[in-house]
């Protein structure tokens, strides 16, 4: 099978000589639903604005569908939707022209350009806008329009950079959804966001990028395995002053209703809570201290990689 | 794409093209109806009624065909330049150069779109002149070629400057600084036969004399110009212009990092 996307040794040096990629190897199955993680910086849109040619690589070769991007550029830009990470669309322009017109760069026909358009406007809940100027859009219905726009001509792969940036939790479900389904169709979808729960939720695939180079390039649940440690919060009934001897866990007082605990994979929890309860400690609530996600990351970024139990 | 959809796309950019501008008339068709008015009244009427003949015409008449293509040059380039740059300001040329649409049709797009605009605006300066002074046309042909190949011109050039555009300055600085002086220098309000010698060697350098003259001609009959000279460098400045344009898109002049 052909790779969706496939990056090898994928240089960038902008031209006030900042080295934005230092090398990237990185391949994207069909059907897949993968994310693009960094932080601020990392490289990201460099990438995705090198795969979409918009910006000229350094050195190294991009593949769409088995359509390179040098000698086979108008082939892989058929295969090839992108929501940017800016917002690039003209401000003064109706939001029903915008998407329609992007489906005329295609070669699609007028009227079955609108049709489309009215297709996915109506799925993003632009549908009423679609008189309106752009610019009267607000910010989350600008992302949405943005969506619109790059399926408009149905590519097989579509990027998305931030696509939930500034996006209320409502609407931001009511587009995972929208990208599942849109997935589940066939298309593979790619992401960047540093909404890491969004990423745990979505993605099967994950890489990682920090200053131009692949740190991480796994499945979700691999990388989510190496994780051995959780921490939890708990919440207590009566306030303490002092947390009692708990032999054999790594418990804290945080604040004098709240405790910590680490809490290692496999390991069984019931005799912390009876050493809890056996103390007189009533626990009224308890959650995850961070997304799992989000403490693999901030340690890999670290460079500590994973810590053992 | 086929030859089929590569038509769409580009209907879709001249499309788009003629609606910005349509959407903004009042800033883009009105005001060089207005100012084309004012100087039909001052230099046509007012003063033009003490020149007496140039050329054997009555003034009036000798300036219109110069004016109307001040109009069709000056609104070929300004719609390109300013599409052009905002297009690249705002970054909504993304949504082209991420399609598979390529480069020439993307530029011939833009083109047309300035070529309609100038168009449109020279047929209503030449209703306006209308008021002032009844139409004789000497040569339809000439008058029509002439008046397309110099909006075409001047919609590459407007292109080149909006490609090289970095701010909203430096979209006014040609028009100002060179478009305007050529143009009036261009033989719009004399007979450069009235000049002396030095200086009608001098306009002979300027290519917007060749094709005030040729245009001119298809009112009136009347050239200080030979019609193949006129049409010779408008279509060679064509040439050179979009051969330049289509580098500046392939290298991404502009658009690209
Ligand atoms: N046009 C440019 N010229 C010079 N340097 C640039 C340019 N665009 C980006 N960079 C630099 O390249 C690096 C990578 O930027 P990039 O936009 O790819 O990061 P990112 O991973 O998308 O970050 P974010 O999460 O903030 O969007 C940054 O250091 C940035 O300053
Ligand atoms: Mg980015």
């Amino acid at each position: 099978m052909t790779a969706a996307l496939a990056i090898r040794d994928l240089k960038k040096t902008y031209r006030n000589g900042h080295v934005a990629l230092k090398g990237i190897t990185l391949e994207v199955v069909e059907g897949d639903f993968f994310a693009l993680l960094g932080p601020n910086g990392a490289g990201k849109s460099t990438t995705i604005g090198i795969v979409a040619s918009l910006v000229n690589k350094s050195a190294g070769e991009v593949t769409i569908f088995g359509h390179d991007i040098e000698t086979d550029l108008a082939a892989a830009k058929s295969c090839l939707g992108l929501v940017p990470q800016e917002f690039n669309f003209n401000q003064f322009e109706p939001v029903g022209e915008i998407v329609a017109n992007q489906a005329g760069y295609y070669g699609i026909e007028r009227r079955e350009a609108f049709a489309r358009a009215e297709n996915y406007l109506r799925r993003l809940g632009l549908w009423e806008k679609r008189r309106g100027m752009a610019r009267e859009l607000s910010g989350g219905m600008k992302r949405r329009l943005m969506i619109a726009r790059a399926l408009v001509h149905e590519p097989r792969l579509l990027i998305l950079d931030e696509p939930t940036a500034g996006v209320d939790i409502e609407i931001r479900r009511s587009m995972w959804d929208f990208l599942r389904e849109i997935n589940a169709s066939g298309t593979t979808i790619i992401l960047t966001t540093h909404y890491l729960e969004e990423a745990e939720s979505l993605c099967r695939n994950i890489a990682i990028i920090d200053e131009g180079e692949l740190i991480e390039n796994t499945s979700t649940r691999r990388l989510l395995n190496t994780l051995h440690m959780e921490t939890f919060i708990l919440d207590i009934a009566d306030p303490l002053e002092k947390l009692p001897e708990l032999p054999g866990h790594s418990v804290r007082l945080v604040d004098e209703c709240t405790i910590e605990a680490d809490i290692c994979r496999g390991e069984v929890v019931n005799d912390l809570f009876s050493q809890l309860s056996a103390q007189g400690i009533h626990i009224v609530s308890m959650r995850n201290k961070t997304n799992r996600l989000e403490q693999l990351f901030v340690r890999l970024l670290e460079g500590n990689g994973i810590e053992a139990c | 794409m086929t030859p089929h959809q590569k038509l769409t796309a580009l209907r879709t950019i001249v499309t788009k093209e003629i609606l910005r501008f349509a959407r903004i008339w009042i800033q883009t068709v009105l005001p060089p109806m207005i100012t084309t008015a004012l100087y039909f009244i001052i230099f046509g009427n007012l003063i033009g009624s003490q020149i007496g003949d140039m050329d054997g015409f009555r003034y009036m008449e000798f300036i219109i065909p110069g004016l109307i293509m001040m109009s069709v040059i000056t609104n070929s380039y300004a719609n390109v330049v300013s599409s052009f740059y905002g297009s690249k300001f705002q970054r909504h040329i993304e949504e082209m150069l991420i399609s598979p649409v390529p480069n020439y049709i993307i530029l011939i797009g833009f083109v047309a779109g300035g070529v309609t605009r100038g168009l449109i605006v020279g047929i209503a300066v030449t209703l306006v002149s209308l008021i002032f002074s009844p139409l004789s046309i000497f040569n339809l042909w000439v008058m029509l070629s002439m008046i397309v190949l110099t909006a075409i011109l001047f919609a590459l050039a407007g292109f080149i400057n909006g490609a090289y555009a970095r701010n909203f300055d430096d979209i006014s600085i040609i028009p100002t600084f060179v478009l305007t002086p050529l143009t009036y220098l261009g033989g719009i309000f004399y007979s450069i036969s009235m000049l002396p010698e030095f200086w009608q060697k001098a306009s002979l350098a300027n290519p917007i004399l060749y094709m005030i003259n040729a245009f001119r001609y298809g009112f009136l009959g009347i050239t200080d110009i030979s019609l193949l000279a006129s049409y010779s460098i408008s279509i060679g400045f064509i040439l050179i212009l979009y051969t330049f344009s289509i580098h500046l898109l392939r290298k991404g002049q502009g658009i690209k990092t």
